[in-house]
């Protein structure tokens, strides 16, 4: 470990600033997060309010929520995957835009930061965000489902 | 510890307590059983429940950040083990709750150096990947067994907050092959000294098979996986304890949505469990940051360990069905 006493805060700050693509990474981060939180909320207020009538009334909800997935689901007639976006007129599915949103960031992220690598020909680093995008995609595709219990 | 502070861990411990006492006679009226027979709820009002999930997300919370572990792993438990929805919802919950912390916290850390991108990215694709086949596992695994592996779990991590030391500044005499052919190592500026401090890090080949285990558990208990994380990033590999703690913070943020899309994907999300939980623990987090200063750490580390032992426990007995 390398410790080296400092008097200057303001060099301090020029030799521990983060790397271009660190800060790039935040800056996007910090700008979306906000934004889904703030849809997150909102959109449970118009559920919440009954302003936006639920898909499930709220009282029956209560007697459903013990269900494991795959006997909710049958119960409310859904299927897996997206077909949420086909009830998105209603205040509880109006909620999956905040949760959708918040679970996208990364990728916005990581998507951000890859030509910042090619740019400073850092390949290796290139391909790991290029196969982290790969995976999340994967992940939010909806092509990987379970059997269910 | 002044006696304000002695007051209100005492009121917290005895909501705990109170939870844990009375849980069958408050709850279990509409608690169906695996049968799929759904019990309707007469006397509660289905307000209840997000109203009680904010309440107990906000001192779990306070709690967390007080005890220095994420939300995530006191949220699924205690969720888990004391309130009536399925243990699919409550880890697809955890998930979310976990990663809005960590979208939260990410920012911050990454523009002050506490967290680092170029250490998070490999071990980050190595666990997002395993936290998908450990989300599916999850799903697929009937829920007494994965309830009662949760409970086992939770007490092997009791065992590691017992255990674990901690590194302020571990020693890296050499670094590996791997971390050198990937660049590994940074900078950050230690306020409490004035030390600019670089680090180093070794061991990154074992580190990256350990964070394939992290990344099935993160997956398949939505518990986050910060209490794995940091041993790993701080004792393994060499990395300081604060840049450690960061990068864990962030590490979450890209591990836990790829399993969040697992269980999104899947059905197992309520937003009438997912928004309060989300509201009351970034709430709980931020009064948690503001009277940190005025408690002491091994009291609440303590409580917090008593907590999740309890939780853990009744996560067992409720797997084996011997206390459901």
């Amino acid at each position: 470990m390398d410790i080296k006493k400092t008097h200057m805060p303001i060099d301090v700050e020029k030799r521990v600033r983060p790397p271009e693509e660190q800060i790039r990474y935040a800056k996007i981060l910090s700008k979306m997060m906000k934004v889904g939180l703030a849809v997150l909320i909102l959109t449970f207020f118009l559920y919440i309010s009954g302003i936006i009538p639920a898909h499930i009334p709220k009282e029956k909800l209560t007697t459903l929520w013990h269900l494991s997935v795959t006997e909710y689901l049958d119960a409310i007639e859904v299927e897996k995957g997206w077909s949420w976006v086909l009830f998105i007129k209603n205040g509880d599915f109006l909620n999956f835009i905040g949760i959708v949103f918040l679970s996208g960031i990364t990728i916005i992220c990581f998507l951000s930061i890859i030509p910042i690598f090619f740019k400073k020909k850092d390949y290796i680093y290139a391909l790991i965000s290029f196969l982290e995008v790969a995976i999340l995609i994967l992940a939010a595709s909806g092509l990987l489902k379970t059997g269910g219990h | 510890m002044k006696p304000t502070g002695l007051v209100k861990i005492s009121i917290l411990l005895l909501f705990f307590l109170f939870i844990f006492v009375f849980y069958d006679s408050l709850f279990m009226e509409i608690y169906a059983s695996e049968s799929g027979l759904a019990k309707p709820n007469s006397t509660i009002p289905w307000w209840f429940w997000p109203l009680s999930l904010f309440i107990v997300t906000f001192l779990i919370g306070i709690v967390a950040v007080l005890g220095g572990v994420g939300g995530g792993v006191l949220f699924v438990p205690i969720v888990g083990g004391f309130f009536p929805f399925h243990l699919d919802f409550v880890r697809g919950a955890g998930l979310l709750v976990a990663l809005a912390g960590a979208l939260t916290a990410g920012p911050g850390l990454l523009a002050k150096n506490l967290a680092n991108l170029r250490l998070a990215l490999p071990f980050a694709l190595i666990a997002s990947t395993c936290a998908i086949f450990g989300a599916m596992i999850g799903l697929a695994l009937p829920t007494n067994i994965v309830q009662t592996a949760l409970g086992i779990c939770i007490l092997f991590i009791v065992g590691i907050m017992i255990k674990a030391k901690k590194s302020e500044y571990p020693e890296v005499k050499k670094t590996d092959a791997l971390s050198n052919a990937l660049k590994i190592h940074g900078v950050y500026y230690e306020v409490s000294t004035g030390h600019t401090i670089k680090w180093k890090i070794h061991r990154t080949p074992q580190g990256l098979i350990i964070f394939i285990f992290i990344g099935i558990m993160a997956g398949m208990f939505g518990l986050g996986a910060g209490w794995a994380n940091v041993p790993v990033l701080n004792l393994l590999l060499g990395v300081p304890l604060k840049v450690s703690v960061g990068t864990s913070k962030f590490l979450l943020s890209i591990t836990d949505t790829s399993a969040a899309w697992i269980y999104i994907n899947n059905g197992a999300v309520l937003p009438m469990l997912v928004v309060p939980s989300i509201i009351g623990i970034m709430l709980g987090s931020f009064v948690g940051v503001k009277i940190l200063f005025k408690t002491k750490p091994a009291i609440i580390r303590n409580i917090v360990i008593v907590m999740l032992f309890l939780a853990g426990l009744r996560s067992i007995l409720k797997g084996l069905g011997i206390w459901t």
